[in-house]
């Protein structure tokens, strides 16, 4: 499993990425019937639950870096906790833009105040939009990284708490894709979980690819105060 | 319960996908810019790591006061050997 992991490399997480998106969306569009009561529309769904339900992870992965982070003084779980909770946020920008034009096109309007799902993400997506701030703002970097972590784990577990918060309250209008009521029917669900993955691999693959960016401005700052010091 | 208003359905699921796409699309415009940032680092790293860390004339300067000075160090411990 160790060996598995370690063959893993930015390029084949990119290629796998491509090949599984493009399956995933081809089965969506080609594979996947239409849907009986919202039609053509609804394959929005493949797109936008994907994106919230990796939103969400992200966070919570960003949450498990930031206790690492506690645990070991170690800087480069700090980094990894500030770029999930960074492409998790880019992506809780893609659920509200893509959900506001799904709720246009299948309700006749782009926001509903009174249902808890929208709201609650809103929320949750708020909040992490402070972490930048609240970072930021701490000039010592040890701090910094100490703070940003304790706010990492406090929302982190502020996430399946509002998750649970939603599946326990009235929806209005939002749909429930996975509910003890029935739920999505094979043909459906097989798409949607390979758009999934594809989604997973997508955010794993814009995570490492900043992480390498963000090594190698730090490797490059390094290298620039030796050659300085021994000019 | 707000009414289904399905209209026009082609629009809406293109532009959902089209503003993903254009996420993704500024993500990789703004990792571009810091990756050109990066190369140009780079190059201005290797101008530095390539330039002579002493200047030319001082080094000749020094080396020709260093021979200078052993030279009349030399003259003068042969004038003392003649003397005696």
């Amino acid at each position: 499993m160790a060996n598995a992991l370690k063959s893993i490399t930015l390029r084949r997480l990119a290629l796998a990425t491509v090949v599984v998106m493009g399956v995933g969306y081809a089965l969506a569009f080609f594979a996947a019937p239409e849907d009986a009561d919202q039609g053509f529309i609804q394959k929005i769904f493949y797109l936008h639950v994907p994106l919230a339900t990796v939103a969400l992870g992200g966070w919570i992965v960003a949450a498990i870096h930031a206790i690492r982070h506690l645990q070991t003084g170690d800087p480069k779980y700090d980094a990894r906790s500030y770029v999930s909770i960074h492409i998790s946020v880019i992506f809780g920008l893609a659920v509200l833009l893509t959900g506001a034009i799904w709720a246009k096109g299948s309700w006749g309007v782009w926001w509903e105040w009174k249902e808890p799902t929208l709201v609650s993400f809103l929320i949750v997506f708020l909040l992490y939009a402070t972490y930048y701030p609240l970072r930021y703002a701490i000039e010592d970097r040890d701090r910094q990284a100490r703070y940003a972590s304790v706010f990492a784990i406090t929302a982190g577990a502020f996430v399946p708490l509002n998750f649970l918060a939603v599946r326990l309250a009235q929806p209005l209008i939002h749909p429930r894709t996975f509910s003890s009521a029935g739920g999505l029917p094979d043909s459906m669900l097989w798409p949607f979980l390979v758009c999934l993955v594809g989604m997973a691999l997508l955010w794993a693959s814009l995570v490492w690819f900043e992480l390498d960016s963000k090594a190698a401005s730090a490797h490059l700052k390094r290298i620039r105060r030796s050659l300085e010091a021994t000019a | 319960m707000i009414p289904l208003a399905i209209e026009n359905s082609d629009r809406y699921v293109g532009g959902a996908y089209l503003v993903f796409l254009l996420l993704l699309l500024i993500y990789v415009a703004i990792m571009a810019a810091k990756l050109s940032r990066i190369q140009r680092e780079l190059g201005s790293l290797a101008d530095l790591a390539e330039r002579p860390r002493v200047r030319p004339d001082r080094d000749v300067g020094e080396i020709r006061d260093r021979d200078q000075d052993i030279a009349s160090v030399r003259e003068e411990a042969q004038r003392e050997e003649a003397a005696r």
